[in-house]
């Protein structure tokens, strides 16, 4: 049997044929990285490939690393293998990963979302016959509504909670999910302030977007100048003292784990918003037709699930475990705000 | 039903009880009558039964989302409620419906008479319109069970705010049997009708437990204890010669307990008492085990009868020559209680499932601890404090009675399965199997399970618990998954007995974690043996 052109070691994704690796979870020589998230860019590789508007965000993470820019659809050949990195959508710099050998073609996804939200480069299908997908989302019950709407929603909440004489305090990821917040948060209603996770990021990434006007949060910052503006924090600082100096404040969180009723109140958050950077059930079973693939890899998310409706409906659909998701669990997620407590 | 939709949005989506209670005052101030009563129905359990089961419900929604029926399954063990999957999986409508509640729950009374495809057009009809919320709620009241974190009492003390009615009168009102389709808000709320209480109870008074050192309480000759009996707290009610039973989750069980229509022509009329209904085969109090073969029996079967004989502790009398004596202090309400057991079981000789729980009178505290120790002996829970002065109260109030209970038993046993949970824990593995250690008939040690539990350990913990057991899972069974043994828990429960019903031969009663033993291996976890010299 020939060796497949991707390969799941315990490393990471692996080809051999150009002894590379796919965001990998080990040290390793060479990396081609999806994305900024910690668990798809980690430390300790002697080589770094990634979309040039990435580079900046992982240098801010990773500090000082060897690594190389690319443009959309810009190929790279290592032995024989063609490379070469498509939008994702998922957050600013984050790409599909395309791996062609002799007419045959993986992408590995990383993760990604069908929605264009105005600040990522928008999630474009790349034709191939074996499709690595996340599928963090995929079960039925997943749908999300557009983002004008969300916003909308979240623009109202703000401007009522300053009506009440409260500072809003909304939690997002602070790589990707609180800028996407940042850019359609309504600077009419008022000011925004940061946590300074957020306030750094954003200040790395302001060169490649238009963002609004942003305040660090210091401790010389007094809650009297909070009362109805909007604090935008990482989730880990829920339930935190710094959170807790800011009374009277509402807290919300935009994540697509607010679909379930359950994962709000557990949290113990007043409002729930449902966003993500995740394709949704549709989003999902749509990208991967359009991709024309036949064999379908599940890399981390409701896998056996996803996995075996998948082969339902004809395709050839595995799971292979992977190290990826740690971020975007639920747990994870959770786990990480009672730690900073 | 857009206004009810948007009350349990409401008190769905805050932690705060003004808040809630805020959010329901407005609403009985602004719904119509109709709707009031139903809601009072909803948030006090009296929900119309269910027109469509449960199966039916999972089958059509699957069908109408256009996914397997495996899937919606999958998805419902992971968003852990039924309602709200089915609200998820159906594809996005964006209609408000104009049809109020009492319109929607009259609807669904008539439904149930339905074949099942008209069941099925109603159902597909009202889940392709409404928008995301509406059909939730929709779909909660055809399958019941509205926890939203409201309690009775916050919807009482709604209640009173906004007809400016007391609340507890307000309470003495809602309690017993009416039917929300019949009864209308003047009946139920506003007028004054003496005829309509013949069956009904009064609130139960419910005691806190002690919170440090019983001590603390004081004067000890200010307090009256007794055993804590571990049954079904209820209140018996003659009337105008009749009976009725009622258990302290209102729910009129006078068919369940025959044993007791005996009291009818023995104890008088306009008579009412608080206590507890206990097992008592062979003539001796039960356990909690055997009264479990008595409840949730409707038909009791004349060997059943002879085998678990149940009779009534009394502990209060409410009252009197058809008078509410529970302004008097406890000790003349006792003095009542006490004549009237005597002259009962002297004119039917003793012959009537009517027992007193006796009081106790300590001279300190020391010697009333040594009381409680005795508990187990007695087939008692503990002690139960009441001041001595003190009026018979409306539900949980703190200071005039406390429990005292004796320290549950606890054991050492290890992690084996995992279930996700409901409700805020929805998603997160929170329902565990617990084993101890046995020999087999190799003589090799394995672990039988023994116990499940839920409570008992904090949200962080169970949050950890939770991932490791995403990463540890051996098998999958459903939603149920088997895990690698690994985890310590100290397991606490009140009661154990033997029990053919569970593998391990042995039921512990109110199984509940008491802490993760993370200094602990498996291996030292304890046996069914050690479990076994438990049984008094």
């Amino acid at each position: 049997m020939k060796t497949p052109l991707l390969q799941f070691t315990d490393n990471g994704i692996y080809c051999e044929k150009a002894n590379v690796y796919l965001d990998p979870w080990k040290p390793v020589d060479h990396a081609i990285i999806s994305h900024g998230h910690a668990d798809h860019s980690r430390y300790g590789h002697k080589k770094y490939i990634t979309h040039h508007r990435n580079v900046p965000i992982i240098q801010h993470r990773l500090g000082e690393i060897n690594v190389a820019g690319k443009e959309w659809g810009e190929t790279f050949i290592v032995n024989n293998v063609k490379f070469s990195l498509h939008p994702a959508g998922h957050i600013i710099g984050s790409s599909q990963i395309r791996v062609e050998y002799k007419g045959e073609v993986w992408v590995f996804t990383g993760d990604y979302k069908t929605e264009n939200d105005g600040i990522s480069t928008p999630y474009e299908p790349i034709k191939c016959n074996t499709f690595i997908t996340e599928c963090t989302f995929g079960l039925p019950a997943f749908k999300w509504t557009p983002q004008a709407e969300v916003f909308e929603n979240i623009n109202n909440w703000w401007a009522e909670n300053k009506a009440e004489g409260k500072t809003s305090i909304l939690f997002g990821y602070s790589l990707g999910k609180a800028q996407r917040l940042l850019k359609y948060l309504n600077t009419d209603i008022s000011e925004i302030y940061t946590h300074g996770a957020i306030e750094n990021m954003t200040e790395v990434l302001r060169p490649l977007v238009d963002f609004p006007k942003t305040t660090l949060i210091t401790r010389e910052t007094k809650k009297e100048q909070l009362l109805g503006n909007i604090v935008l924090a990482p989730p880990s600082a829920h339930g935190s003292t710094w959170i807790r100096k800011m009374v009277p404040y509402v807290t919300a969180s935009a994540s697509g784990w607010m679909t379930f009723r359950g994962a709000r109140r557990r949290r113990a958050i007043d409002k729930g918003f449902v966003l993500s950077d995740h394709c949704d059930w549709g989003g999902l079973l749509e990208s991967i037709e359009a991709t024309g693939a036949d064999k379908i890899i599940c890399t981390h998310g409701y896998t056996d699930i996803f996995s075996k409706y998948l082969r339902e409906q004809g395709y050839d659909a595995r799971t292979e475990a992977t190290q990826y998701g740690e971020e975007e669990t639920e747990a994870a997620l959770a786990s990480k705000s009672t730690a900073s407590v | 039903m857009k206004n009810f939709a948007q009350l349990i949005k409401t008190l769905d989506s805050t932690n705060k009880t003004t808040i809630k209670v805020q959010a329901l005052t407005a609403y009985f101030l602004k719904a119509n009558d109709a709707d009031k009563v139903w809601t009072i129905a909803i948030l006090s359990h009296r929900r119309p039964s269910r027109p469509v089961n449960t199966t039916l419900l999972r089958t059509w929604a699957s069908q109408l989302a256009n996914i397997p029926l495996w899937l919606f399954e999958e998805s419902y063990h992971i968003v852990g409620d039924l309602a709200e999957t089915i609200a998820l999986v159906i594809p996005a409508a964006d209609q408000s419906s104009d049809k109020s509640l009492t319109d929607f729950l009259q609807e669904m009374i008539a439904l149930k008479k339905k074949t099942d495809e008209e069941k099925k057009a109603y159902l597909y009809e009202n889940w392709s319109v409404l928008n995301y919320y509406e059909r939730f709620v929709f779909t909660k009241l055809i399958t019941g069970g509205f926890r939203i974190g409201v309690s009775q009492k916050l919807m009482t003390r709604a209640l009173a705010k906004a007809t400016d009615i007391e609340e507890d009168i307000l309470a003495y009102k809602l309690m017993g049997n009416w039917d929300p389709n019949t009864i209308t808000f003047q009946e139920l709320v506003l007028e004054e009708n003496e005829s309509d209480y013949l069956s009904k109870p009064y609130p139960f008074y419910l005691a806190y437990a002690i919170e440090s050192e019983a001590s603390d309480l004081g004067d000890i000759y200010e307090w009256s204890a007794e055993h804590k009996w571990d049954g079904i707290r209820s209140q018996v009610i003659l009337r105008n010669n009749e009976l009725f039973v009622w258990s302290r989750g209102e729910e009129l069980v006078t068919d369940k307990y025959p044993e007791f229509a005996k009291f009818v022509g023995v104890i008088p009329n306009g008579t009412v008492i608080d206590g507890e209904i206990l097992p008592y085969p062979n003539g001796t109090i039960g356990t909690f085990n055997d009264l479990q073969t008595r409840i949730g029996r409707k038909n009791v079967t004349a060997a059943l009868l002879k085998k678990v004989p149940v009779i009534l502790k009394a502990y209060d009398l409410l009252e009197w020559e058809g008078k509410d004596v529970r302004q008097l202090p406890f000790i003349e309400r006792r003095k009542l209680l006490e004549n009237l057991f005597n002259e009962v079981t002297e004119r039917s000789r003793s012959d009537i499932p009517l027992h007193l729980s006796k009081t106790m009178h300590f001279s300190s505290w020391d010697e009333m601890a040594k009381e409680r120790e005795l508990s187990r002996e007695k087939f008692s829970e503990g002690l139960m404090l009441k001041r001595k002065d003190s009026p018979y109260l409306v539900g949980r109030k703190k200071g005039d009675w406390w429990k005292w209970k004796v320290d549950p038993l606890t054991i050492d046993a290890v992690l084996t399965y995992a279930m996700r949970g409901h409700g805020r824990r929805s998603n997160l593995f929170t329902d565990y199997t617990f084993a101890l250690w046995n020999d087999n008939e190799e003589g090799e040690k394995e672990l039988v399970t023994f116990a499940k539990a839920y409570s008992g350990l904090t949200d962080a913990e169970f949050r950890k618990i939770d991932a490791w057991i995403k990463k540890n899972t051996l098998e999958r069974f459903g939603p149920v998954r088997s895990v690698t043994p690994h985890h310590v828990f100290e397991i606490a429960f009140e009661g154990i007995a033997l029990s053919k019903r569970h593998k391990s031969g042995v039921a512990t009663r109110f199984p509940r974690i008491l802490r993760w033993r993370t200094d602990k291996k498996i291996e030292e976890a304890n046996s069914l043996d050690d479990l076994k010299a438990m049984i008094p």
